[in-house]
Formats: C-alpha cells, sequence, structure tokens
C-alpha cells in the first residue's frame, strides 16, 4: 500500500467511508499489535486468576480454563494475526509477481503451461496446501504456517500478475519503450510495475484477510503456532470445550477475527474506489 | 478454429431457417466437440496435479518407511520397510509407479491401519458428500431468492441491509459460525446434537440426519452469503440491460421478463462461481468436521497428516483434487449448454 496510491486523487470525495471504516479497523488492531510488544496487562502464560472467571474490572474479558487472562491473549492474537497477514502477503508477494512476470515474457508454449499449472494449483486449496507444508516442517512454528499460506497466495498472486501485465505488455507504449533501446528489466520498473501495482495491492488487502482466517482455521485445527503463541484460533479451539461456563472465550476472538478480516476488506474497497478513476464519480 | 465457423454457421442457420433439426444437431456437435476438448484438459490438469502432489509429498521430512518402523528398528528393518514402500528405487522410477497407480485408481492400503485407502475413502465420503450437498442446497435456497431480492429492492431498506450482511460472508470463519450455532442450538436451546454421527451411518437415517442439520447449516449459511453477493451482482447486470427493457417494452409483465429472460443471463456468471464454491465447500469440510467432530475426508486428512500416514495423504489428496477438477469440469459444459453465445470459444485457459 504505497502512499502514493493512497494520496494521489485530489477529490476529497474519494477518500470513502469504507476507506474510513477499514482504516480504523484495522488500526486499531496495528495499535493493540505493536502495544503488546512493550506492555501486556498479565503475563500472558502465568495464572492471573480463578479458572474460567467472568469478566470484571481485573480481567476485562474474564479468564481461561487455565485462569490465564483472556484480554491479554486476545492482544496477542492482534499481534499474530499481522504477522501472519503481513507475512504471507510479503512471501505470496514475492513469488506470485516474479512468476506471474516470467509468464507474460515467457515464449507462447512455456506461458500456457504455466498458466495451466496456476490454474491447477488454484484449485489446490489453501488450507490443504498449507496443512501439507505445516506438517512437512518438523517442528511446527509460527513461520512454517506463515511461509505455507504465503506459498498458497502465490499461485493467486501469479495470475493476476501475469494477467495485468499481459494487458500492458501489448500496449504502443512498451513498444517505443522496446524501440528506443530500454531494456526488459528497465521496461518491468518503470511501466509494468506501477501499471499493475494498484490493481494488484487491492488485491493483496483481499489476501491478507484470507491469510488470517486461514492461519485461525490452521491454529483452530492444531496446526497452527503451538503455545503460548496465542493465536485467536487456538483461543477459538480451547474455548469451544468449556463454551457453556465461559461463553465469551469462544464469541471475543471470533469478534477479533471478523473485525481485521472486514476491516482489510474495506480498506481494499475503499483503496480500489480511491485507485479507479471510474468508480471515483459515485 | 473448425468449431468457430461451424458455431457462427449454426448460429445462422437457427436465426435464419425454418428447420429447427438441422441447428439442433449442429448445436450438440459443437458440444460434443468442446466437451471433448475439455476432457483432454480434464486430463493434462489431473496428471500435473499428481506431479504437484508427488512434489509435495517428497519434501515431506523423513523417509515414508519410518513411519512404518518403531522407535529401535535395525538397518534391516529399515531397509526391509524401504522395500515394502518403494523408497529404495530412484525417484523416476517411484513417479512412474505413483502415475500408474493413480490411473488404476490404485490407491494403496494405509500405513497405519492396513486398510484399502480407497474402501476407506469411500467410507467417509458418506459423510462428506451429504454434508457438502445438504450445505450447497442451503446456501442455493438462501442465496438464489435474497440475491435477486437485494438487487431488485436496492433502493429499499431491506435490500442494502442484505447485501451489507452477505458482506460477512468473506470475512467469518465457517468454523466460528460452527461454534455459534452449537453454542446457541445444543447448548442453550438443546434442539440439535453439538456434534458426532450415527455409529451406524446412514442405517439409523433419523440420527445420521440431525447430526447432519447444524453442520449443513453452518457451510450453508458462509457460502450462501458470499454467492449471495454474486447473484445479486449478475441480476443488477440484467436489469440494467436492453434485453430486459425490450421484454418489457414488448408486452412482458417485470417477473415474466425476469424469469424468462433475465433468469438464462444471469446464471451464466453465476455457474462458474458455484463450481468454486462448491469445490470450496467440500474442502472446507475438514474444519466443519472437526467442529463437529463428524467421521468424514476432512478428519480422515487431519488423523493421516498426524500420523504421518502417507497413502492415505496422498489418497484423500487425490480425490479432492479429482472432485474438484470434476466439479469445474461441469461447471464449464453447463456454461456451454445455457449461454450459445460462449460455445464458438474454444479457450478454456484464459
Amino acid at each position: 500500500m504505497s502512499t502514493a496510491t493512497m494520496t494521489a486523487p485530489a477529490d476529497k470525495k474519494s477518500h470513502s467511508l469504507a476507506l474510513k471504516a477499514g482504516l480504523l479497523l484495522v488500526g486499531i488492531h496495528v495499535f493493540v499489535g505493536l502495544l503488546t510488544l512493550v506492555w501486556l496487562p498479565y503475563d500472558p502464560t502465568a495464572m492471573a486468576g480463578g479458572r474460567l472467571e467472568g469478566p470484571s474490572l481485573l480481567h476485562w474479558l474474564g479468564t481461561d480454563r487455565l485462569g490465564r487472562d483472556l484480554f491479554t491473549q486476545m492482544m496477542i492474537g492482534s499481534r499474530i494475526a499481522l504477522i501472519v497477514g503481513i507475512g504471507a502477503v510479503t512471501i505470496g508477494a514475492i513469488i506470485g509477481v516474479t512468476l506471474g512476470l516470467l509468464a507474460a515474457f515467457a515464449s507462447k508454449w512455456l506461458d500456457d503451461a504455466l498458466a495451466a499449472t496456476l490454474d491447477i494449483l488454484i484449485a489446490f486449496p489453501t488450507l490443504l496446501i498449507a496443512m501439507l507444508v505445516v506438517a512437512a516442517s518438523d517442528t511446527a512454528n509460527l513461520w512454517s504456517a506463515i511461509i505455507a499460506l504465503g506459498i498458497a497466495l502465490s499461485a493467486i498472486v501469479a495470475r493476476l500478475t501475469r494477467i495485468l501485465a499481459k494487458r500492458v505488455l501489448v500496449m504502443d507504449y512498451i513498444t517505443a519503450a522496446r524501440t528506443s533501446g530500454s531494456s526488459w528489466p528497465k521496461i518491468v520498473a518503470i511501466h509494468i510495475l506501477p501499471n499493475i501495482w494498484p490493481t494488484l495491492s487491492v488485491n493483496f488487502a483481499l489476501q491478507f484477510g484470507l491469510a488470517v482466517i486461514a492461519e485461525a482455521s490452521l491454529s483452530y485445527l492444531g496446526l497452527g503456532a503451538p503455545p503460548p503463541n496465542a493465536s485467536w484460533g487456538r483461543i477459538l479451539q480451547e474455548a469451544q470445550g468449556t463454551v457453556y461456563t465461559a461463553p465469551l472465550g469462544a464469541i471475543a476472538p471470533g469478534i477479533a477475527l471478523v473485525s481485521l478480516a472486514i476491516g482489510v476488506n474495506l480498506l481494499a474497497d475503499g483503496l480500489r474506489d480511491t485507485i479507479d478513476p471510474t468508480r471515483r464519480a459515485r | 478454429m473448425n468449431t468457430l465457423s461451424t458455431g457462427l454457421a449454426a448460429g445462422g442457420f437457427a436465426f435464419l431457417a425454418p428447420l429447427l433439426s438441422a441447428g439442433q444437431s449442429a448445436r450438440n456437435s459443437i458440444i460434443l466437440a468442446y466437451t471433448i476438448r475439455r476432457t483432454l484438459i480434464l486430463i493434462a490438469s489431473l496428471f500435473i496435479a499428481a506431479v504437484v502432489l508427488f512434489v509435495l509429498l517428497r519434501l515431506l521430512p523423513g523417509d515414508p518407511a519410518n513411519a512404518l518402523l518403531g522407535v529401535g528398528a535395525t538397518e534391516q528393518q529399515i531397509a526391509a520397510a524401504r522395500a515394502q514402500v518403494g523408497s529404495d528405487q530412484p525417484l523416476y522410477v517411484q513417479f512412474g509407479g505413483f502415475i500408474g497407480n493413480l490411473a488404476r485408481l490404485d490407491l494403496g492400503t494405509s500405513f497405519v491401519s492396513r486398510a484399502s485407502v480407497l474402501e476407506e475413502i469411500g467410507n467417509r465420503m458418506a459423510v462428506t458428500l451429504p454434508l457438502t450437498f445438504f450445505g450447497f442446497v442451503v446456501a442455493l435456497a438462501l442465496a438464489i431468492p435474497l440475491g435477486i431480492l437485494a438487487a431488485v429492492r436496492s433502493n429499499k431498506w431491506y435490500g442494502a441491509a442484505i447485501s451489507v450482511i452477505s458482506q460477512l460472508g468473506i470475512a467469518i470463519p465457517v468454523f466460528w459460525v460452527g461454534i455459534l450455532l452449537v453454542t446457541l442450538f445444543s447448548i442453550n436451546l438443546r434442539w440439535l446434537p453439538s456434534g458426532g454421527f450415527s455409529l451406524k451411518g446412514w442405517a439409523n437415517f433419523g440420527e445420521a440426519i440431525t447430526g447432519m442439520i447444524l453442520p449443513s447449516l453452518t457451510i450453508g449459511l458462509v457460502m450462501g452469503a458470499s454467492l449471495l453477493r454474486y447473484v445479486r451482482a449478475a441480476t443488477l447486470d440484467v436489469l440494467g440491460s436492453d434485453f430486459l427493457r425490450t421484454a418489457r417494452a414488448l408486452g412482458a409483465s417485470f417477473p415474466e421478463a425476469l424469469i424468462r429472460h433475465g433468469m438464462r443471463n444471469g446464471a451464466v456468471p453465476v455457474i462458474s462461481i458455484l463450481g468454486i464454491e462448491l469445490a470450496s465447500t467440500f474442502l472446507g469440510a475438514v474444519v466443519i468436521e472437526r467442529v463437529f467432530s463428524l467421521p468424514g475426508l476432512g478428519s480422515m486428512l487431519l488423523l493421516a497428516i498426524q500420523q504421518r500416514d502417507y497413502p492415505n495423504v496422498q489418497g484423500v489428496l487425490f480425490i479432492s483434487t479429482l472432485l474438484v477438477l470434476l466439479i469445474g469440469f461441469a461447471a464449464d459444459i453447463a456454461q456451454r449448454l445455457i449461454d450459445p453465445r460462449l460455445r464458438g470459444r474454444g479457450r478454456v485457459l484464459a
């Protein structure tokens, strides 16, 4: 999300409601996530109170079945979700954009082969690929989940990059740049990337949401980061058994997840409206 | 290109000639040609999927033979296990055997239970397929009427409300919806079981079907919400179209015009999404089965991954991919059957 795309339009109305709401929701999680680096209400692994206490002034969301403060765990969950989202999207973007550009520049048959392979990789579901990669790494940690999700997302990014880059490659100004002696790397840097970046960045925001939900699913299945990493998915899995006595434990992490996912989706919508001049009039 | 010209000719005939049968048979031959081409692509896709699967499984750490052995295995035992699994062979031999077995649908036997993988998958399918089907039906029952309503009445408050709520569909993790539904219907209201499946399977139909209600509802709600957005978008496109205005000008009532002309046009983009959604529902069952402790394909995969039961992992992934590709195949053919405009277009791989 470059500052150029965020501040480019002169039209004030284009900073739509969606963009503002998205920024607010994501902003809260970013703030909380950063805050956990310097301050936490309680030690996340210590018994801070009795088991399955209800909400109180001491424990805003109560405690879990081991007596740990739920609000503290939720705060760490924000940090983990952000790390997962940023990490997975970065990996997906690096692999995906490289592959997509390669396919766009490649000879006909290589391009066709790459395109077909990408279609099939996309048919392979993100979650199953991630499950396999996580299982493949001997010690499951947060990074194996992030790498797995990044690899899974890269196929989607690659397909989009390829289509977008091919659209730019047929333009007259590319031919002009080629005849005036620009090298291919220079054309990519000057003409292709700036042109496809706006659409790609909107897509990255959507992928961020997908990655966060997928990591929560992995953690819920027991394939995510091991304790004491309090991923929202794992809090949900642990709280499911005690949902009758402590329903908040099964509700709060879900709300946090949904608010972050909706936040990035709104941000993507807002960005799209800001970037795409044809949608600006509304 | 041959099909393109016949396609154009058929279009011309159907329009000009009173002989309907001539147009009909030309239409059939175009669809047949497309089906054949699409089948070849399906087979190629399956081959690529098998290659991906082979590579992914070889990336898993350790020798698959280790899964057969205890901790204190001797050199001879390891060698014997490697020979049994075939991991002592060079990679290209392993790959040849792998493809040959898949082509014959020979998925081997489980390392852990020694049961036939295909048979086990068949048993698990008895849970996963109905679950996917019921979930899909719930999704369609929600998405189509509500999506059309949200588009037709987009200026009313409830039309707007429907589309706002449907936005949640892409942001809500399906397992959380499951947990919430269990909390409400099983724990607080005590109407339905919170999980598990009839031990006798479908032989105990009543118990089996009650066990399916909440999981199907969970899938249906989440998938229905995301499907609704596509139905709404497709309906909005139809509403702004010239053909609908013309139909209205020729005297058709609004519902009549929408059903006769709108449905068929709106269905085309929705069907390709349906294919994707159906596939993702089937795969999303992994998580749902965990929420409701259902003994389906998803829990088989999860268990197999934990136990490093390679034949089971491989079998489930291959059969899942096969089904996903078949769904895509069916969606593409259905689109050609519904929309004559697409029939001339050969390229599937955009």
